[in-house]
């Protein structure tokens, strides 16, 4: 017997947005020292002039539970509704359980469908486009998309290629049933001939000989990343416009992965964004937070904008892999992130 | 197609301009990207990006780095046009 039922096939929106920024604050010259460079050469090359470290009482898990308490507050969304936790980190320092598990328990659902999702500084936008999808096919109602990082745990503090870059974070946000469309087709995929171009090494086995090379800190070659981000992510940022109806010109806003801000405007300017979209540039006190960098950035330019609530935005998140994925999007409504 | 050094000099001084705001007057063949001219490394990038568009060369990442000076740039663009 053939199975028997209608798929939902209905849209699906951001609900709300939340996140939370580690209390310390980390200018540039609490780094220059250790990697021999000085203020001036790191807001030259990334637009960073400071970022956030978690501290040993904030931890993958504490950042992400507040993130979703802010986004879940400011739904209206109870966490009993939530039927699925996704949670995109590289740096939860557990094979298994998951840090999804983890976090639902806090959060008062442990029976919630868990799980994390391992694709970098894409692995925010890998997630909204799985909630969406999970909701337009009716396996879920609400879904929480989790972004976060403490790279800090995973950063040699003496890589001139890493160390003033990377930073600690967490963004959330909720995503539900929409009778209009709020979140277009994922735009996604990998360039696996590049994958030496961000890398953790040693691995977890390597430490268990004695003369390992170290702690598994994330490296990355600069200008391969600058290069595939700038000249081949562009365009994906324009077929996620394109399958979404949208142009650069009816744009509102533009928020990628806080990689760089070199990196943030070359891309703007590859795309030809006119002057009139908002561009997120929370790189310059944040940092990059990999995977938690555009939830973070999206709070950011709704606190700064807040005539961007329910506007149109185009996210996308590319790194480690390397992988990526973009969607265009409707911003929360003004309603609901307040 | 085959590229004359000069027509390869003349371009890259407008695209060095462009990119990273050095008068063409002041880019000449034995002139080092980063100590000379102060072109950083992501802005080299730009350069070797917009270098094979308008030649219709590649170069390589690994590559990149062994282009010192700006007689280095011309020589491999060139050779990689022959």
């Amino acid at each position: 017997m053939a199975l028997n039922f209608t798929p939902k096939n209905r849209n699906s929106r951001i609900l709300a947005v939340g996140a939370y920024r580690p209390s310390r604050i980390i200018p540039n010259s609490d780094i220059v020292d250790r990697i021999e460079s000085s203020d001036e050469w790191i807001r030259e090359r990334s637009g960073i002039e400071s970022r956030r470290f978690a501290g040993p009482d904030e931890s993958v898990i504490s950042m992400s539970e507040a993130a979703c308490r802010q986004a879940l507050e400011r739904s209206g969304i109870s966490m009993a509704d939530v039927d699925a936790v996704i949670v995109a980190t590289i740096t939860y320092p557990f094979q298994t359980p998951s840090a999804a598990t983890e976090l639902i328990a806090l959060l008062g659902n442990p029976k919630a469908a868990a799980f994390d999702i391992s694709a970098a500084c894409a692995g925010f936008c890998y997630g909204v486009g799985m909630a969406s999808d999970l909701i337009r096919s009716g396996s879920a109602n609400y879904v929480l998309v989790v972004g976060v990082e403490k790279l800090s745990d995973f950063t040699d503090p003496e890589d001139r290629g890493t160390a003033f870059i990377f930073a600690d974070g967490a963004g959330a946000v909720i995503i539900g049933p929409s009778e209009s469309a709020g979140i277009g087709p994922t735009i996604w995929g990998s360039d696996a001939t590049n994958r030496d171009a961000i890398l953790m090494t040693p691995s977890w086995i390597d430490l268990k000989n004695p003369e390992s090379l170290g702690w598994p800190d994330i490296s990355m070659q600069g200008q391969t990343v600058f290069r595939w981000a700038v000249y081949q992510m562009a365009p994906i940022g324009l077929q996620a416009l394109a399958a979404a109806g949208l142009t650069p010109e009816t744009l509102d806003a533009f928020i990628p992965h806080q990689a760089n801000m070199r990196i943030i405007d070359s891309m703007a300017k590859s795309m030809k964004l006119p002057d009139t979209v908002a561009i997120a540039r929370d790189v310059r006190v944040s940092g990059n937070t990999s995977a938690a960098s555009v939830p973070i950035a999206m709070d950011s330019l709704l606190a700064e904008r807040p005539d961007l609530h329910g506007k149109t935005a185009l996210i996308i998140g590319f790194g480690a892999g390397l992988v990526y994925a973009a969607q265009a999007i409707e911003l929360p409504a003004a309603s609901s992130n307040k | 197609m085959s590229l004359s050094p000069d027509a390869v000099l003349a371009g890259l001084k407008e695209i060095v301009e462009e990119v990273a705001g050095i008068p063409a007057a002041s880019i000449e063949l034995g002139k080092n990207f980063t100590d000379d001219l102060d072109v950083d490394s992501l802005s080299m990038v730009e350069v070797v990006v917009a270098a094979e568009e308008r030649f219709g060369v590649k170069i390589p990442d690994d590559k990149v780095t062994e282009l010192a000076t700006v007689g280095d740039a011309v020589n491999f663009i060139v050779n990689a046009a022959k």
